[in-house]
């Protein structure tokens, strides 16, 4: 197998996934690289997690756990999915169509809203927009339910332009007015959630979605440069058509998959790191009758995406999934599920729990003191665990090289298994140096498996490995 | 101002669950806190009387004592407007002052922003537990979160002590920043090394640390002598921070045990590094605030008390001026918002006392906004 076939099949594995083991990289790699986009953009050709084998361990899932045990479940989702696009995209939705745990009733409102992601997200934009439009825990989170025919509540209604679908503006210019919030706060008069069934004495019942038409506002409306009766429905067709619509998903899509755009306030004045990588992306949007997964297959075959090697600060959902993906961690649930899942928290990303409406700032963002401390510390403790199967493997690949094996070769071969990971001339130096310094390295002695594990420690510890 | 020459410091202690009020500094000569109480209550001859109306938990002593000093101001009827019921939502609105909007720049961080904007010293807010607490966050201040002082660093799992120290030198050489390698990975190079310095100097104060004054084995306890390391270590440390366990104050259920244990824990915690940093000759320039994100529902459950509003808050120190501040709230059914108690006493209130009398900052943006100000400094 070419290291090159391998290097960018991690690439796309750590972008469109969380990472892979460099056994599956291979096989990944064998079956091809356009094969291997399809299959992740097709996820239902692969199995789905059995659920219900998973509520045997863990009960308090089915319908009773609080944000930790909500975390919990997703975490192990993404952590051993076979559909790792789906976890993803679930994922960047989350990251952008923002809801809170504290404003559901429900505990599992959000696995809901999950569950939608992951069947529309790669799907048509207006159908997805459509369905968070009618998510009641958005509903809730933005307060629509509150928004009466006599007394408008603009949060929804504006937050659907601002950060859910077109953002303040583009090319320098306003991509719609104050009128038009209203106006779209209008339309969606009447678009609530139904009374829950009370909690007892069975427990808490899933919040629904309902149409009041009785208060909704019937009255003509001029939206973004249109006049009629217009409807919740009609609102989400005349956003789509925008093109800022088409502009806001390209750069999401762009920033979460390619390379770390400026924070998401900013696009309206900044231009995108790479215009003509948009402009294929919006052009795709519409050829495909504004078609997410037509889009991803463009990104994904793209030369700008696959020179894009490193250019992506890792969020900390990406480090801890990605790691325990590595070293083969947590394939079943056990004791310590809780405690790994909370250095997500740890890092700066607390999952349902988004720091406010607008979402994480990501990028460099992920990064001070207090985080990277975390960061590190928890990816070394992983690697450096000679017990776990994914690190015993990494130790055998090498060990299997010779009977001896070199400072540099030991250096370049952990990079190659995490990976292919690539570091500064510099930090390389030094790390051989490092190895240098422990003396000659018998593959078949006993400090073998710690030797190797301490290398991967320094090298998760690089700024380099901030990066995916 | 006051008069001393020394830097002000500032100790937060947040009870993070929602401790109930009522049951903390009880209203025990109306009868109405019985009447509410038929199950969870404190009964009258076990009430540490303050004055003839309320009067301490029987689990404070420690408290008490020092509130029999003049040491202890206790803020009664603490919260805001329109209060909220959720733990997240009603500690998000402590941590950021803003009740009506979602904010992501913490009170804390916005104040050792104002301290250090500089950032000369990477210790100005050191933070005591796993993540950092918003109160604490803001763009581009670093505060350094300690989970365990006695073993805090950057890759403390390498257990061997030579190849760890071997491993820290590489890594202090790679992240020095480098000529040409740009913005992002310039400020990373910063933030290891910030890291790595804080660490390193976090790592001296339990060796410089000794004291008569024995600490309890609880979370909290352990933190407040940690807490009293870093401030004996004269590190230039500002703002300290420490929280409760999670939730443990969310007394749902048993309690009046659970509520017993916390309160001997924490009054033992607060006394205790009272009594310690006083035993130094360091007690006169810091001020500690104990804090929750809410009070409880008037009349309990059966076994415990839901989510109510309208708590009661504590500043301790030897410059404070000790007493009771602020109103209790009344218990009558028609003074109830919703079963709950009503407010008096804004937070915010609170927050400008102690940034602006204490720490001589400029309270207005931080807290957003001018509030009236208490007179416990």
């Amino acid at each position: 197998m070419a290291d090159k076939d391998i290097a960018l099949m991690a690439h796309l594995m750590r972008r469109a996934g969380f990472g892979a083991t460099y056994e599956e990289l291979e096989a990944r790699a064998a079956k091809g690289y356009e094969a291997t986009v399809e299959e992740l953009l097709n996820p239902a050709t692969q199995p789905a997690i059995e659920r219900d084998v998973l509520m045997r361990y863990q009960p308090q899932w089915v319908s009773q756990a609080g944000l930790e045990g909500q975390q919990e479940e997703w975490t192990f989702r993404m952590i051993n999915t076979k559909r790792p696009l789906e976890e993803k995209i679930a994922l960047f939705w989350h990251q952008i169509f923002c809801t809170g745990h504290a404003k559901c009733e429900y505990p599992r409102q959000q696995q809901l809203e999950f569950d939608m992601f992951r069947t529309m997200g790669m799907g048509n934009f207006a159908d997805l927009l459509m369905g968070l439009s009618t998510d009641p825990a958005m509903m809730f989170y933005l307060d629509n339910c509150m928004s009466h025919k006599e007394a408008i509540n603009e949060n929804w209604g504006r937050e659907l332009l601002e950060l859910f679908s077109l953002g303040v503006g583009m090319d320098g210019e306003a991509n719609y007015s104050e009128d038009d919030v209203k106006e779209c706060a209008r339309a969606f008069t009447g678009w609530t959630v139904t009374n829950s069934i009370p909690r007892y004495p069975y427990g808490k019942y899933e919040a629904a979605f309902i149409y009041d038409p009785s208060d909704h506002d019937y009255g003509e409306k001029t939206f973004l440069g249109e006049t009629g009766n217009w409807n919740g429905e009609d609102i989400v067709r005349i956003i789509a058509k925008q093109p800022g619509a088409a502009r806001f998903i390209a750069r999401h899509l762009y920033n979460f998959f390619v390379a770390d755009e400026p924070q998401v306030p900013a696009w309206q004045n900044t231009p995108p790191r790479d215009p003509e990588a948009i402009k294929m992306l919006e052009d795709e949007y519409y050829r495909s009758n504004y078609d997410v997964k037509s889009m991803l297959r463009v990104l994904f075959n793209s030369d700008f995406f696959k020179d894009a090697r490193f250019t992506k600060v890792k969020s900390p959902t990406e480090t801890v999934v990605g790691t325990m993906r590595l070293v083969g961690d947590f394939d079943m649930p056990k004791p310590g599920l809780n405690a790994m899942t909370l250095t997500i928290r740890y890092m700066g990303q607390d999952l349902l729990n988004p720091p406010t409406v607008e979402g994480w700032h990501t990028g460099r963002e992920w990064i001070d003191s207090g985080t990277l401390v975390e960061r590190i510390n928890f990816t070394a403790d992983a690697v450096g665990n000679t017990e776990l199967p994914g690190v015993r493997s990494i130790i055998n690949r090498l060990a299997a090289e010779g009977e001896t094996i070199s400072p540099t070769r030991l250096v370049d071969g952990c990079l190659q298994m995490l990976g292919a990971y690539e570091l500064a001339e510099g930090t390389r130096t030094e790390l051989v140096a490092l190895a240098e310094s422990e003396g000659e390295l018998h593959t078949g002695s006993e400090e073998f498996g710690q030797r190797v594990g301490q290398m991967l420690q320094s090298i998760v510890s690089t700024t380099e490995y901030l990066f995916a | 101002m006051t008069s001393t020459k020394k830097d002000p410091v500032l100790v937060v202690l947040q009870l993070s669950g929602g401790n109930d009020g009522l049951n903390t500094i009880i209203p025990y000569g109306d009868p109405l806190y019985l009447d509410n109480r038929p199950n969870v209550r404190i009964e009258t001859d076990k009430v540490l009387a303050i004055n003839d109306n309320v009067g301490f938990n029987p689990a404070m002593g420690p408290m008490k004592r020092l509130y029999d000093e003049g040491k202890v101001a206790i803020l009664q009827g603490i919260g805001y407007p329109n209060p909220s019921r959720s733990h997240f939502r009603s500690m998000d609105i402590w941590h950021t002052c803003e009740p009506d909007k979602v904010g992501d720049e913490g009170w804390l961080g916005r104040a050792i922003r104002d301290i250090d904007p500089e950032k000369e010293n990477v210790l100005t807010g050191v933070n005591f537990g796993r993540g950092l607490p918003r109160s604490l966050v803001a763009p581009g201040v670093p505060v350094a979160s300690v989970g365990n002082l006695e073993t805090y660093g950057v890759l403390t799992g390498i257990e061997i002590e030579e190849q760890r120290a071997k491993a820290l030198d590489v890594f202090s050489r790679v992240y020095s920043p480098m000529i040409g390698q740009g913005p992002v990975l310039d400020y990373f190079a910063q933030t290891g090394l910030d890291a790595l310095e804080g660490a390193d100097i976090l790592s001296t104060a339990p060796a410089m640390y000794s004291s008569t004054v024995e600490y309890g084995n609880d979370t909290v306890a352990q933190y407040m002598r940690n807490i009293a390391q870093v401030h004996l270590a004269n590190l230039g440390t500002r703002i300290l921070y420490t929280t409760a366990p999670y939730n443990s104050f969310d007394t749902h259920a048993g309690e009046l045990a659970n509520h017993t244990r916390l309160w001997t824990e924490t009054s033992n915690a607060v006394a205790d590094f009272y009594d310690d940093l006083k035993e130094h000759g360091a007690g006169d320039n810091v001020i500690t605030l104990v804090f929750t994100e809410f009070g409880r529902r008037v009349h309990d459950n059966g076994s415990g008390t839901d989510h109510g509003s309208g708590g009661v808050a504590f500043v301790v120190g030897e410059n404070v001026k000790g007493g009771l501040y602020g109103e209790y709230p009344s218990l009558e059914a028609d003074k109830l918002l919703e079963g709950d108690l009503h407010f008096n006493n804004d937070f915010r209130g609170l927050y400008s006392t102690l940034l602006e009398k204490w720490m001589g900052l400029d309270a207005k943006p931080i807290v957003n906004g001018s509030f009236e100000q208490m007179d416990f400094i």
